[in-house]
């Protein structure tokens, strides 16, 4: 098998979902001498990013965005201690979690996947995070962005709760604020003071990959 | 506490209609789009006040053959309290159908059931402490029955077990703590999407089947949940509901205006033998052919005066 095969190999069983078939590939590459970060570059991601722009179309359905993310999941354990080793650096990491009093966890859990899929760092802290939790989540993991997750109005303002934490702790400025959930929207994001919002999983990456690129242009490293 | 020898009712009313729901009775088809939920342009004219858009998802609601109305004005950034209040006083003055009052903002409940004229249906609480606390007081004082839903503070629980275990917290609380009849308990047992977890159906089926064998008590579920992020999602909940009956289903939040969900709920009764001699079925059937037939007619009728004016 050619390089030039593996790569077409991984990207074709990333986007059907086919696990064993990923890892299989993944060592095949990785026996050939390829570069961890040349399998997640130029396979794995642009897989996931294709899964997410039929999912946009209506084309792929939620079980198919699953299984996909999943099987791209299994390659990144063998991948992510190859890809420290050589520094390479990840796209970004994200911290997640749904607010306190919140048990809902279905939707944060497929945008986290879609996350992965985009490349990011995902440390998801679990459903009823509180804003203490959130906060030491952030200092021990330094997250390019932090996600707040609500699926109920009586929930949603644990959003404020949270910012409000931030602010407290000097920490606000570090990172990037996103929220979401079946009952959020765009106008209840800026008035929480948020720095982004999405309405799906697919949608939620783009949007965490155009605040990050718009971070990193405006302070420079 | 067990289950009774006659199935449990629970008795729902608007000034003059009575709706009951009963393992014995036709399936309680509760209309759920009066939800501003994921509706842009609705949560934009609610929070300017404008509720004229309620009046055209009655209608529809109503038309499909809903039982009772389920209303929710859960619209982030305004006084959901007031909100509600209006929205029960408006649809109440639109149709006789009983009411299925939604919130998770206790005050919007409150506001909702003072307003209400009759026996609603409270959507919903939880086996949490605190929600059991704010919210069985106000289902007792407005002489109210309510949908509880088997998860607590930790978790959603994803074996059926742990929820059953939920259930029977929810029954002892309300029936001993706060004197409500277990026939005033409407079970949820948190139908999930199908398509993000394979095991939630049976899981759900395992809680009903549970739940009509150990109480008895009456049961709920979100339908249209089951297949979110599935493509024909109209025949993935015409399946999920008859198979959720034989286990024990007795209403669900569902969408009226979907005529092959609703179909499959009434053709469901004739088969469970809630429709005595499946007169129901035949009526709407015998309507649907008239329909059918006079719009055929007007039809001609419009061909033939077209005909007539040009002179062929």
């Amino acid at each position: 098998m050619t390089p030039d095969e593996v790569l077409q190999g991984l990207y074709d069983n990333t986007l059907v979902g086919n696990g064993p078939a990923v890892l299989d590939l993944t060592d095949q590459g990785l026996g050939l001498g390829m570069a961890p970060g040349t399998l997640l570059f130029d396979a794995l991601i642009p897989a996931l990013e294709e899964v997410g722009a039929r999912f946009e179309r209506g084309d792929f359905f939620v079980p198919e965005m699953l299984i996909a993310g999943k099987a791209m999941a299994g390659s990144m354990e063998v991948l992510r201690p190859l890809l420290a080793d050589t520094g390479v650096e990840t796209v970004g990491t994200f911290v997640m979690g749904t607010v306190k009093g919140d048990v809902h966890d279905i939707g944060k859990n497929l945008v986290n996947i879609m996350l992965e899929g985009a490349g990011f760092e995902v440390v998801d802290l679990g459903v009823q995070v509180a804003p203490e939790a959130f906060l030491a989540a952030i200092e021990k993991h330094q997250p390019d962005i932090v996600g707040f997750s609500a699926f109920l109005t009586t929930t949603m303002p644990m959003f404020k709760a949270n910012m409000n934490a931030l602010e407290k702790s000097g920490m606000r400025d570090d990172v990037i604020v996103m929220v979401g959930g079946a009952p959020v929207t765009q106008e209840y994001a800026d008035v929480v003071g948020a720095d982004g919002y999405a309405a799906d999983a697919s949608a939620a990456v783009k949007k965490a990959k155009a605040l990050l690129q718009a971070r990193k242009a405006a302070v420079p490293a | 506490m067990t289950a009774p020898s006659a199935p449990r009712r629970t008795v729902l009313r608007s000034a003059t209609r009575e709706v009951v729901i009963g393992a014995d009775q036709p399936f309680c088809v509760i209309g759920e789009r009066i939800n501003p939920t994921g509706r842009k342009q609705f949560q934009e004219q609610l929070r300017a006040g404008d509720l004229s858009a309620v009046e055209k998802d009655v209608a529809a609601q109503v038309a499909g053959g809903a039982d009772v109305l389920d209303v929710n004005m859960g619209v982030p950034l305004t006084d959901e309290a007031e909100l509600l209040e209006r929205a029960v006083l408006l649809v109440q003055s639109l149709t006789d159908l009983p009411l299925c009052i939604d919130s998770s903002v206790v005050e919007a409940l409150e506001a909702g059931l003072a307003a209400y004229q009759g026996r609603a249906l409270v959507n919903s609480v939880t086996a949490e402490d605190e929600r059991l606390e704010l919210i069985l007081p106000l289902v007792k004082k407005y002489d109210a029955a309510v949908i509880a839903l088997p998860n607590d503070a930790d978790e959603i629980p994803m074996e059926a077990g742990k929820r059953i275990d939920l259930v029977g917290k929810i029954v002892r609380v309300a029936t001993e703590e706060y004197g409500i009849s277990p026939d005033d308990i409407v079970i949820d047992p948190l139908a999930m999407p199908i398509g993000a977890d394979g095991t939630v159906g049976r899981t759900a089926l395992e809680t009903l089947s549970a739940v009509r064998d150990r109480w008895g008590l009456n049961t709920t579920c979100g339908a249209s949940n089951v297949s979110f992020g599935m493509p024909g999602r109209p025949t993935i909940n015409a399946t999920w509901l008859p198979m959720a009956m034989t286990a024990g289903l007795t209403s669900a939040i569902m969408d009226a205006r979907t005529r092959q969900v609703v179909d499959s709920v009434r053709a469901a009764d004739v088969l469970l033998g809630n429709d005595e001699w499946g007169m129901r079925w035949i009526s709407t059937h015998r309507a649907r052919q008239a329909a059918e037939q006079a719009a055929a007619q007007a039809a001609a009728d419009q061909l033939r005066a077209v005909q007539e004016a040009i002179g062929s």
